[in-house]
């Protein structure tokens, strides 16, 4: 074989190469769309089920409570404290309250609930369903003509849409305390005019925005999570077994929020 | 309509391969055969000869390559997701491994299809529940979980879930692996009874020979994407093929006629 044939078929196996991970990749995104849709779906199919939906809040939602009061205790000092300087060597301590509560409620409350409550809830989602996988219990439930999607996956999804924005709000009220406690009590900002700088320069349109990017990032969670671990014997690359429940675990976590910044970014060039 | 002779199940020239066009593994290579409605077939062969694919096969869990797989009348690949499941409702399947809902005891385990698929109320479920446990010496055991459970437990109580809703065609992979003699024995009278009683087709992939050939009207043997159909235990001694007179000797102990 002379040298130009042999280019020529190196060539050739990488189009080759090329075209499959392409198609790979469409398929992988075509699943993802389904298993999006149906679990959406299932949110709407009876029987509704409500036992299983408690759970799920009290999982992700209550059980964060910990978590989430001092990621937000500590963000909110950080902000008080960094605040303060910055704003002091203009004189304008007074604006505290506003670039503190403003900082929390459009950006740092939803992301870092956001992605706290991936490593969290998420991760465990993803391994959950990853395991039920490939010990059978999904086929089982398939072949008792029983919905996956309704029994398992739509409760996740419902009870992450209720539980981030919520653990959001208290993540923000938090937040704006610990500001408070930095600003005010430590450095000596005027609580008064803390609070009136809050008072007016958040607007519905501020909290619109938090709202939204909160529901945005609760569906990327469940979404990718859930939806990886229901694949984990489709993906590529994943091995088998326990390894590809963990792979997929890892990777999951890191699409997640890696999707979550994206996202947040595009909201507020969208939505500010 | 369909006539009472139809067969409960029937495979034509099924295709199945595993792995991508380089590395291809042809676990089923053109089989045919059919499965007569209210009897019992036994499939049997070596380990990892496709067992448990016919089975995924049967119920769409797994696609075949090409052929079709007849239910009832319909063929199961070309099936929309809601005809699928009126399909599966037909089915009672104990998986190889059980596949138990780890996270729900024993008792809801068992009482999660009649739950999702029936009207009865929570009393009416106890005691289905509690019927089924003592029959098969789980009383006492319900509020247990999979994980401490042993393994005969585990397909013990894998079965009891598959024959709670009375289902017209069951399917058994290895219903008796992990059993005592005793309690295999007892598996194998159980399904007897419970045929009689419910005049299921029953599909048992087994390796408990000749144990499970009592039970047996039909036994498919499987080797290397080959199938061979036997109506009666005896038949088998008699064919002429080299693995399967080997099989023979080697599981029932017959004397192979072709020897002699
Ligand atoms: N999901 C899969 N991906 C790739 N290969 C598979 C898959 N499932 C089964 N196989 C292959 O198909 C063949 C048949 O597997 P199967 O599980 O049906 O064996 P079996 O007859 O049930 O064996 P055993 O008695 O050990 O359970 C095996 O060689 C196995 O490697
Ligand atoms: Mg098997």
């Amino acid at each position: 074989m002379n040298v130009v044939q042999q280019s020529i078929n190196r060539f050739s196996s990488f189009l080759g190469d090329i075209g499959d991970r392409f198609s790979y990749l469409l398929t992988d995104l075509g699943n993802m769309g389904i298993f999006l849709l149906f679990s959406l779906a299932g949110l709407f199919r009876r029987p509704f089920r409500l036992a299983e939906l408690m759970k799920q809040v009290a999982f992700i939602g209550a059980d964060s409570l910990v978590v989430i009061f001092f990621t937000a205790l500590s963000s909110g000092m950080v902000l008080g404290l960094q605040g303060y300087y910055s704003l002091s060597k203009f004189g304008a301590e007074g604006l505290l309250g506003s670039a503190v509560s403003l900082t929390l409620i459009m950006e740092l409350g939803p992301v870092l609930t956001a992605l706290m409550v991936t490593g969290r809830a998420g991760s465990a989602m993803c391994a959950e369903l990853g395991i039920m996988r490939i010990s059978e219990q999904v086929d089982a439930l398939e072949c008792m003509a029983i919905d996956p999607f309704r029994y398992l996956i739509s409760p996740k999804v419902a009870a992450t849409l209720i539980a981030v924005p919520l653990l959001t709000a208290f993540f923000d009220v938090v937040g704006i305390f610990g500001g408070y406690l930095a600003g005010v009590k430590l450095m000596g900002v005027n609580g008064g005019a803390f609070y009136a700088g809050m008072e007016q320069s958040v607007t519905n349109h501020d909290l619109r925005l938090g709202i939204i990017k909160s529901f945005v990032f609760a569906l990327l969670i469940v979404w990718i999570c859930a939806g990886r671990g229901y694949f984990v014997q489709q993906i590529r690359g994943a091995g088998f077994g326990a390894e590809s429940v963990s792979r997929i675990t890892t990777q999951a976590v890191v699409l997640a929020s890696i999707s979550i910044l994206i996202f947040d970014y595009l909201l507020t060039a969208i939505l500010l | 309509m369909h006539s009472s002779t139809e067969p409960a199940v029937r495979f034509v020239e099924v295709v199945k391969t595993f792995g991508g066009a380089d590395q291809c593994h042809r676990v089923l290579d053109q089989v045919s055969f059919s499965i007569p409605k209210g009897m019992t077939t036994v499939i049997a062969g070596g380990s990892g000869q496709g067992k448990s694919v016919i089975l995924k096969l049967v119920l769409g869990l797994l696609r075949p390559d090409a052929g079709s797989i007849l239910v009832g009348g319909q063929d199961v690949p070309k099936l929309g997701y809601k005809a699928l499941q009126q399909v599966r409702m037909r089915f009672g399947v104990l998986f190889q491994g059980a596949a138990l809902f780890d996270s729900l005891t024993v008792f809801e385990n068992i009482a999660l299809p009649l739950r999702e698929r029936t009207r009865l109320d929570e009393g009416g479920i106890r005691e289905k529940v509690e019927q089924t446990l003592d029959q098969l010496e789980l009383g006492g055991h319900g509020q247990k979980y999979p994980a401490q459970l042993s393994g005969g437990m585990k397909k013990r109580v894998g079965l009891a879930r598959a024959l709670q809703l009375e289902p017209e065609i069951v399917l058994y992979d290895e219903p008796t692996t992990g059993l005592d003699p005793v309690m295999t024995r007892e598996i194998y009278d159980l399904f007897a009874r419970t045929q009689q009683r419910l005049g299921y087709t029953a599909i048992i992939v087994s390796h408990d020979i000749p144990q499970v050939f009592e039970l047996a009207d039909q036994i498919i043997l499987l080797n290397r994407g080959e199938l061979d159909v036997f109506g009666r235990v005896e038949e088998i001694a008699y064919s002429r093929k080299p693995f399967i007179r080997e099989f023979a000797e080697k599981t029932m102990g017959l004397p192979t006629p072709g020897r002699i």
